[in-house]
């Protein structure tokens, strides 16, 4: 630590040192800037990563060839042709099955299409290249799969297409979507707000306006400030035995006549996220309550207007955005979190849409974790689709919530 | 002017009044009663797993083997490999957030600040199961190629480095909130002194907001042990004795994730000895938390 020096050099011994000292601050300046380089890189790192995964070449064969159901070359099949294709091929029940979840009739050509390479051709993916590699090497990569593979396919494919999106989800990658993930979100991320916004509201009022300051109080907002800070994976057994176990009746909905499942439904899963995030809209509605002026207050103490009266006419509209604000912030926390509903049961493989608050259910994350931990490739590919597409839901969710904070955010 | 009628000036008593308040009450109470309940709960199942005859205190920790269905319940495996991910992490987050926060706050000028902090906030918001891909995928491929055949393709490194990114937003507001919180004429006056921006910042501003750095530092920790979703994806299915980061070894967060998601039956080991785990996890990430408070509230450099 050069300048505590018991002497002070001066004259040219001075101006050497001050030299030195300005470059050593100039050198600690770089590093400390480094860092932020760093967070900047990793960040860019893992959205190259997922989009690097998401669009890329895929070497395929057909399990059937094909021409073993018709001499048209594929790309020419009619809607007409495919229907009488399947119908002949396709054991009738299966054929039934199909058709009773959608006319056959009405389903439009590409549909009837999938189901064709799905059910009767069959896909088998013998090799995935990331985006990277097949811009820079596709030459090497169409000699390298024509070697390996003499009757693969090789395609440029994006894995996420708007059909992704609409498909439920299947046991093959080539065939899988988000859709029962994106609705299994939804009704969670709701019924989580459905419980924590009304009582975290309450419990921010009753902390702001009505709490008298003593031990009591004080025990409340610690508690408050320590469950925010608990790992998700404790909500997540606190949820398995009260919401799952315990109280099975209720969310099983057997109380309510429904006979076909356990404890591990929608409502279970909803009610722990939302026990997850009740402490964060808590804190966050205590710091908009906060931000309305004392004078709003007294001027309705001042014509005579009760506790409630006050808060329900002047406080609470006063801070109803930012209290809305805070709410989304902890929802979109709600929606990229795993690990409870991994402990709460999420199913692994579902290809219903959920039906209501007593169904299975699965979620994104609960999807992409799966298909994170397959050790196929096209299932990779998969989660990287299915990762933009809860990355795009939270950005939404977020810009939202920035939007509501802009447009109705007042100062005093 | 007389006034000759006598107003009645005590409080009116008002049901409507007293049901909302008691209402209000109730909802401020259930935090109480959710800690109440997970330690409650955690306990019961965690009494049932230590009351079983066949766990023994120093087979508990004694024993070098988690296996509770075939009776090994020793849990230091699991202990292991959760200090390893988290100190790898904390010596990513803490060098980096320490330097990101005192750029932040002590160099950068206003629109570079505008433009740096929201790209941390981003950080902030991703979901820990995309950092467990981006791990897996990206960071463990790296460090193949860098340290060859040693590492395995899970492995406690590459969970670790990948925490270290995700807390250090966290770690890099709290200390910039501690140094934005030193007052002005601290550093007024070490630069009237001749000292450099360099000197000021870390011989005067730094050791006034250690105490919060301290705290920033003791949550990171927290939120290194609890962290579930990045060890369960990176760093391997399966308790390993190890503190070799190029090893795969399951934590106690990456064991709670993989046994629950089968479907686990009540009232057995395997059952109970999860809570017993969770157990743990809740009071060392309470103690945690507790201490940052406290190191906050007592070592705050007061000024004025």
């Amino acid at each position: 630590m050069s300048p505590n020096h018991d002497h002070f050099p001066e004259g040219a011994a001075f101006r050497s040192t001050l030299k030195n000292r300005y470059g050593i601050a100039s050198l600690w300046q770089a590093l400390f800037f480094s860092a932020l380089i760093i967070a900047i890189l990793s960040l860019t790192a893992l959205l190259y990563n997922v989009l690097d995964g998401t669009f890329g070449y895929i070497a395929f064969e057909y399990k059937k060839d094909p021409t073993t159901f018709t001499s048209t070359p594929l790309a020419d099949l009619e809607k007409d042709e495919l229907l009488v294709i399947l119908k002949e091929n396709l054991s009738s029940g299966a054929y039934k099955k199909l058709d009773n979840e959608q006319a056959m009739q009405s389903r439009s050509q590409a549909d009837l299409y999938t189901l064709f390479l799905e059910r009767l051709v069959q896909i088998d993916t013998k090799q995935t290249w990331s985006m990277t590699e097949s811009i820079l090497r596709g030459n090497e990569i169409r000699a390298e799969a024509a070697g390996k593979y003499p009757d693969a396919k090789l395609e440029f494919r994006s894995w996420l297409t708007p059909q992704f999106l609409v498909t439920p989800m299947s046991s093959k990658a080539e065939f899988a979507g988000v859709r029962t993930a994106i609705l299994g979100s939804l009704w969670l991320v709701g019924i989580a707000l459905l419980f924590a916004l009304p009582i975290g509201t309450g419990a921010a009022i009753y902390l702001q306006e009505y709490a008298p300051k003593n031990w009591f109080t004080r025990i409340i907002q610690t508690n408050i400030n320590n469950l925010a800070g608990v790992p998700s994976i404790v909500y997540g057994m606190l949820g398995l035995a009260i919401f799952v176990r315990v109280l099975e009746p209720i969310t099983s909905g057997s109380l309510f006549g429904v006979t076909d499942s356990n404890g591990r439904t929608i409502l279970s899963a909803g009610l722990t996220m939302g026990v997850l995030v009740l402490p964060l809209i808590i804190i966050n509605a205590q710091e908009a309550i906060k931000a309305v002026p004392d004078s709003l207050r007294q001027a309705a103490y001042g014509v005579g207007a009760t506790k409630w009266q006050t808060v329900w006419h002047h406080v609470l509209p006063n801070s109803i955005a930012g209290i809305l604000t805070g709410s989304i912030l902890a929802l979109s926390r709600a929606l990229g979190e795993t690990a409870p509903l991994i402990v709460v049961g999420a199913s692994t493989f579902i290809s219903v849409d959920p039906s209501g608050p007593f169904s299975k259910f699965t979620a994104l994350p609960i999807q992409i974790y799966q298909w994170t931990t397959r050790a196929q490739s096209e299932f990779h590919a998969i989660a990287a689709g299915a990762i933009i597409v809860l990355l795009v839901m939270l950005l939404t969710l977020n810009a939202t919530a920035i939007m509501l904070r802009n447009r109705f955010q007042r100062r005093y | 002017m007389n006034q000759s009628r006598s107003f009645d000036l005590s409080k009116k008593p008002r049901l409507g009044e007293s049901i909302i308040q008691a209402l209000l009450f109730l909802a401020g109470i259930l935090s109480i009663f959710t800690t109440v309940a997970i330690v409650y709960e955690l306990g019961k199942e965690a009494w049932l797993f230590f009351g079983d005859p066949e766990v023994t205190f120093a087979k508990f920790f004694g024993g070098t083997k988690w296996q509770p269905g075939i009776g090994q319940f020793g849990i230091w495996p699991l202990v292991t490999s959760t200090l390893t991910t988290s100190f790898i992490a904390m010596l990513i987050s803490l060098p980096l957030g320490l330097a990101s926060a005192l750029f932040l706050s002590e160099y950068a000028t206003l629109k570079t600040r505008s433009i740096l902090k929201p790209i941390l906030e981003v950080l902030a918001g991703i979901p820990t199961v995309v950092y467990g891909y981006f791990a897996l995928l990206f960071i463990t491929p790296i460090l193949q190629n860098i340290f060859g055949d040693g590492v395995q393709v899970y492995n406690m490194a590459s969970a670790g480095i990948v925490m270290g990114i995700m807390i250090l937003p966290l770690i890099s507001s709290m200390s910039e909130d501690a140094l934005s919180a030193v007052p002005r004429s601290l550093r007024e006056a070490a630069y009237a002194m001749g000292a450099t921006k360099f000197e000021t910042s870390i011989q005067v501003v730094l050791p006034a907001a250690l105490s919060g750095i301290g705290a920033a530092l003791i949550i990171g920790i927290s939120r290194a042990i609890g962290e579930t979703m990045i060890v369960a994806v990176a760093a391997g299915a399966g308790p390993n004795f190890t503190i070799n980061p190029f090893e795969a070894a399951e934590t106690m967060t990456g064991h709670i994730a993989r046994i629950s998601g089968g479907d686990l039956s009540y009232n057995t080991i395997d059952y109970t000895s999860l809570f017993a785990i969770a157990l743990m996890l809740f009071l060392v990430t309470l103690v945690l938390n507790l201490i940052s408070q406290w190191v906050v509230n007592r070592f705050r450099e007061r000024y004025e």
